[in-house]
């Protein structure tokens, strides 16, 4: 309901003068990333929010810039989904940590950093969650490279015949050309946002 | 020096290792716990063995496929999943369910519930030391429920059922009597259950006072469902959301006293009665109708033409194990361009750390137990 | 919650564990007399007994033929590659001498090791051609017999009769009423022309 959004945004205007925020499609973008401490810290004790459980942490990759999406509900009052976003560059991607106040941030944070790259400080114990250690990338980038599991390369026909697979002339001729082209077989991530 | 320093400084400490290879940690999970003598001074989980990045395979596949692939996130109740996730998708195209197919959901869902539990309290039984009989009676009352599944959704396990608007198939009246006839004989089993169980000194004297959790840690590290409920904590998002027609049954929530494992026990069998009572008035009062409805029953047939409006929609549900939210970003194409699972099985595990310190050895497995989760869900 | 026993609140006697011990053995007498329905044993003795069979039951997917092997439902159109999730169906379609395309696959191909049983391809079929068997008994020693060619694939309208009566039933009358509905238009036509 957008009178909700509505009344929080006049709220944090009113508790920190000069705050940056944009209201964006039943939600609340705090322009400065730098600003969440204080917002969180805010709608966690104010008598009006008492945001107490944080049910969602999560980033997205939107091309130009990551951002990391909060879902915030109340226990106390019952009331409905408050969703705080925080954009960063791709490059040195930013956020402080919510983790002091709410530990269910801790493990999605985590997560967070594991598929995005997004580096929460303040995190106590920030590494991947999912990937081993040693994995290099981060997977749920739009411009992750992700190798195309039913186009052969070179190396993989070399593989094969070496442990006594035939492969069809066909696969082998595209295998050659791709390594003469000096090009990787890749599935195609979005370059710039799809259109339907 | 924290008290952690001081016994390293002894030399008292010993680390072992809860492997993923484990009979009882509920699928492939990792604990790292650092003892002194048989007290828990640390614990830290390890997982992702079992992460499939479907998050990424979601981005790749329409929105009416990726059904097929949530059944796999918490494999034990499929079907619940299914419901978060149409739930979802129609909160972003704004597509309606006839009433039918709501009670139809709803009927599913109680099931998925009944199964859910009966194998959670079973398999917490076997972690006890009653090596199989508690586990084998509620498997013996599972297998029925999920002869109902395979002959209205053609699968045991990995339904596939539901669709945006409705259902995949109708309700036929060989499922419906099967149904009603689980649903009286529940309540019996459910006694004899609980004549094995509830007053038996084993199970109160392992499980009373061991692995407490606090209402307010509970709260602030996210925790949901019967974890929390246990912990005298009245947050049910099927009575504060009131999504898919919830608001029309008469039924309780049970609220723990103290959040032990004890009444995480007890919470599930008073929870499994409640839906028992949901199931009768659902069964009651089904209507009859369309069970798709009939803007989206094209859609079975070209899923390609699903093109939500460009937006975000967060949607939740109350699974057996918590809330499981789905988080969808659409860029009007067929395929969504984010798909997120807020899944509840990760998110319960922030407070196991907190639970365990102090306790003993032998109390870990039980308090992973009580907690319930499933790795399918955890890693994705 | 009359059975609720808390630790030193009651003098622990052991009536719990007694009350457990009498359930286990009204189970254990009743597994002797009774129907597997209401208490009694429930294992099913395979191989020599076989579970229900379910006939929304959905294992792995098969071609239906009409008449002869030569005349599959299928014309190679290619939604059931598309929409599989896990793209493990491939189809050509045959083309004859002069290059044209038939409507018929030369090549339909599923990996049944990939092959996730979710049905969406029996569902998006506009031509009833592609249906889930109920056959489960497919394990193999070698990896090559899982990946089925058409061949393994095509299976007669009397076998789909046999192992889903009614689905088959209601397909059958579909085509039937497609069918008689375009010969109730040629007719029409042919007698609007030749007036």
């Amino acid at each position: 309901m957008p009178s909700m959004i509505n009344s929080l945004k006049d709220a944090l205007e009113k508790k920190f003068p000069g705050i940056k925020l944009r209201i964006l499609r039943d939600s609340l973008l705090l322009e400065d990333p730098q600003d969440l401490t204080r917002v969180a810290q805010h709608v966690k004790e104010s008598p009006a929010f008492r945001l107490d459980y944080l049910s969602s942490v999560t980033a997205s990759d939107f091309l130009d810039y990551l951002e990391t999406i909060y879902h915030f509900y109340s226990m106390e009052k019952k009331s409905g989904p408050w969703v705080l976003r925080v954009r960063v560059p791709r490059e040195n991607a930013r956020v402080p940590s919510l983790t002091p106040l709410y530990q269910s941030a801790e493990l999605q944070e985590r997560e967070a950093y594991d598929l995005f790259g997004i580096l929460y400080e303040g995190h106590p114990d920030l590494r991947r969650l999912f990937l081993w250690e040693g994995f290099e990338g981060h997977p749920l980038l739009k411009n992750y490279e992700q190798e195309n599991a039913d186009t052969l390369e070179a190396r993989d026909v070399e593989w094969l015949e070496a442990h006594g697979v035939k492969v069809p002339e066909t696969m082998k001729k595209n295998a050659a050309e791709l390594k003469a082209s000096g090009k990787r077989a890749l599935v195609e991530k979005p370059t710039e946002p799809r259109q339907a | 020096m924290t008290l952690l320093d001081e016994i390293k400084k002894d030399g008292e400490i010993l680390e072992i290792n809860f492997g993923p290879q484990h009979p009882s940690t509920h699928g492939v999970f990792r604990m790292r716990v650092l003892l002194e003598g048989e007290t828990v001074r640390e614990l830290k989980p390890v997982m992702g063995y079992l992460h499939r990045n479907q998050e990424q395979i979601a981005e790749n596949t329409t929105y009416a496929g990726i059904v097929g692939f949530t059944d796999r996130m918490d494999y034990i109740n499929a079907l619940s999943n299914n419901f978060s996730y149409c739930l979802t998708a129609e909160k972003l195209a704004s597509i309606e369910v006839p009433e039918r197919a709501a009670y139809i959901r709803i009927i599913m869902a109680e099931l998925a519930r009944l199964i859910n539990h009966s194998a959670a309290v079973g398999f917490l039984l076997n972690d006890l030391g009653s090596f199989f009989t508690p586990l084998l009676y509620a498997l013996r009352e599972r297998e029925r429920i999920l002869d109902v599944f395979e002959a209205v959704t053609g699968s045991r396990m990995m339904c596939n059922y539901f669709r945006f608007g409705g259902v995949k198939r109708d309700l036929d009246e060989d499922s419906l009597a099967a149904i009603k006839t689980i649903v009286r004989k529940f309540p019996r089993f459910l006694d004899e259950f609980e004549t094995l169980l509830t007053s038996n000194e084993i199970l109160c004297m392992r499980c009373q006072n061991v692995g407490v959790l606090p209402a307010d840690l509970a709260v602030n590290a996210g925790i949901t469902g019967p974890t929390l409920r246990a912990s005298g904590v009245n947050y049910d998002i099927r009575k504060i959301d009131r999504y898919g027609l919830y608001d029309r049954f008469d039924f309780k929530v049970p609220l723990g006293k103290k959040g032990d494992v004890y009444d995480r026990y007890y919470i599930r069998i008073l929870e499994m009665r409640e839906s028992v009572k949901i199931l009768e008035q659902a069964l009651q009062a089904l209507p009859a109708g369309d069970f798709i409805h009939p803007k989206t029953a094209p859609l079975l047939r070209n899923p390609r033409n699903f093109k939500p409006p460009v937006g975000e929609a967060y949607g939740r549900t109350e699974s057996p194990k918590g809330e499981l939210g789905f988080y969808l970003v659409s860029d009007g194409t067929p395929q969504p361009w984010r798909c997120h699972v807020r899944a509840p099985s990760l998110i319960n595990l922030s407070a196991l750390e907190a639970m365990c310190l102090g306790q003993k050895i032998a109390d870990i497995m039980i308090i992973l137990g009580s907690i319930d989760i499933v790795l399918g869900e955890t890693d994705r | 919650m009359k059975h609720f026993f808390k630790k030193g609140s009651v003098p622990f006697w052991g009536f719990g564990i007694l009350s457990g011990l009498g359930v286990t053995l009204k189970n254990f007498i009743d597994s002797y007399f009774k129907k597997p329905d209401s208490g009694g044993v429930t294992t099913i003795q395979y191989p020599e007994e076989k579970s229900a069979d379910f006939e929304a039951a959905r294992n792995f997917p098969f071609l239906v033929y009409d008449e002869t092997p030569e005349k599959p439902r299928c014309v190679a159109c290619g939604i059931c590659e598309r929409e599989c999730p896990v793209k493990c169906i491939h189809v050509v379609m045959a083309k004859d001498e002069a290059g044209k395309p038939l409507r018929k696959p030369a090549v339909f191909d599923i990996d049944y090791e990939l092959c996730m049983n979710c049905g969406n391809c029996e569902e998006v079929c506009p031509f009833h051609s592609i249906f889930m068997d109920h056959d489960y008994e497919i394990a193999s020693y070698d990896r090559s017999s899982l990946l089925r060619p058409m061949s393994k694939l095509l299976k007669s309208n009397d076998y789909f009769h046999k192992v889903r009566p009614v689905d088959a039933g209601k397909t059958d009358a579909v085509i039937r009423a497609a069918q008689e509905k375009k010969a109730a238009a040629t007719k029409q036509k042919d007698s609007a022309g030749g007036q």
